[in-house]
């Protein structure tokens, strides 16, 4: 079909979803980091729940620095599912699931929950809190792991894996 | 705690609440859309990442000059800084590996579960064994680290 082809040739929408979810989304992310920081002074990251959490069932003394501070990150990770429920049930209607495959989330899992911990932070302390605070560190921390994603997904993309 | 404000937990979870509607509304609670940015088919979440770090940097660029300290913890208001060394580069290109082939990261593996996505808990178990695997390796170094200078 010629019309198929035309459209294919031209350069691909960069947003084919609109920005409107994407922006507000994101104003709300902050935004709740931003509430939490506003009350307790606290620049709040998703990824210490990993260790802290396993603090509960694990005596290594790595995760007993976080003895102090393993309840309320609880308390923001049931915050978090909870908040998601919401749109789940109020906007989305009902539950969605992946279609990427259980091997790669669970090796990206893995990966995920080293480098964090070792990069001291993810997309929301170093990517959101951060980068909000102008910090150097998250910075580069920042443009290593989008970086390193890019190629890795492009890669895994090109062996054909879908999705 | 015993001494923590009463109000400490219920901002938390106000907070979280607010934090995952976000993730969940921007759809970064799916994989797929992660995936979709990071093969350029789909840029949105330039937008996520820059709009929530617009926001979080106007309260951390303001708040040390409005006040002292936070009313629910004492607690001075800061920026988030961590010190740098070769420990960012590494982790960090270890978290790239991990979010580029899963999609997922951290808080939106967690806001994923709770948009209903079940498979999810792949993910989550892969990241709590990864996180144990590296508190295991830096726990034992560092009691090797101990010995060796308690022994000079």
């Amino acid at each position: 079909m010629p019309a198929e082809l035309v459209a294919q040739s031209v350069v691909a929408d960069p947003f084919p979803n609109g920005v409107y979810r994407y922006a507000v989304g994101g104003l709300l992310v902050g935004l709740g980091a931003v509430v939490i920081y506003l009350g307790t002074g606290i620049p709040a990251g998703a990824s210490t729940f990993l260790e802290s959490t396993l603090s509960y069932v694990s005596d290594q003394s790595r995760f007993q620095q976080y003895l102090g501070s393993r309840d309320w990150r609880v308390v923001f990770t049931l915050g978090i599912i909870l908040g998601a429920a919401v749109y789940a049930v109020f906007w989305q209607r009902g539950a969605w699931t992946t279609d990427v495959q259980p091997w790669r989330l669970l090796i990206g899992g893995v990966f995920v929950g080293i480098g964090t911990r070792i990069g001291k932070g993810c997309t929301s302390g170093h990517g959101v809190c951060g980068v909000g605070s102008a910090s150097k560190t998250s910075i580069v921390g920042v443009i290593t792991f989008l970086t390193v994603a890019i190629v890795t997904a492009q890669l895994v993309q090109a062996m054909g894996v879908s999705p | 705690m015993a001494d923590r404000h009463p109000l400490f937990m219920p901002l938390i979870f106000v907070g979280g609440l607010i934090f995952g509607f976000g993730l969940a509304f921007s759809h970064m609670a799916r994989p797929e859309v992660v995936l979709d940015f990071l093969q350029f088919t789909d840029f949105g979440l330039l937008f996520v990442m820059f709009g929530a770090a617009i926001v979080s940097g106007i309260a951390f660029a303001t708040m040390p000059r409005l006040r002292d300290r936070a009313p629910l913890t004492g607690r001075p208001y800061g920026r988030r800084l961590k010190s740098f060394d070769r420990n960012v580069l590494i982790g960090g290109a270890i978290f790239g590996v991990g979010w580029g082939l899963s999609g997922i990261c951290p808080g939106a593996a967690y806001a994923s579960l709770g948009i209903g996505n079940i498979t999810i808990l792949w993910a989550l178990a892969g990241m709590f064994a990864g996180a144990y695997v590296q508190g295991r390796w830096r726990s034992h170094r560092s009691a090797s680290k101990a010995a060796a200078t308690g022994a000079d």
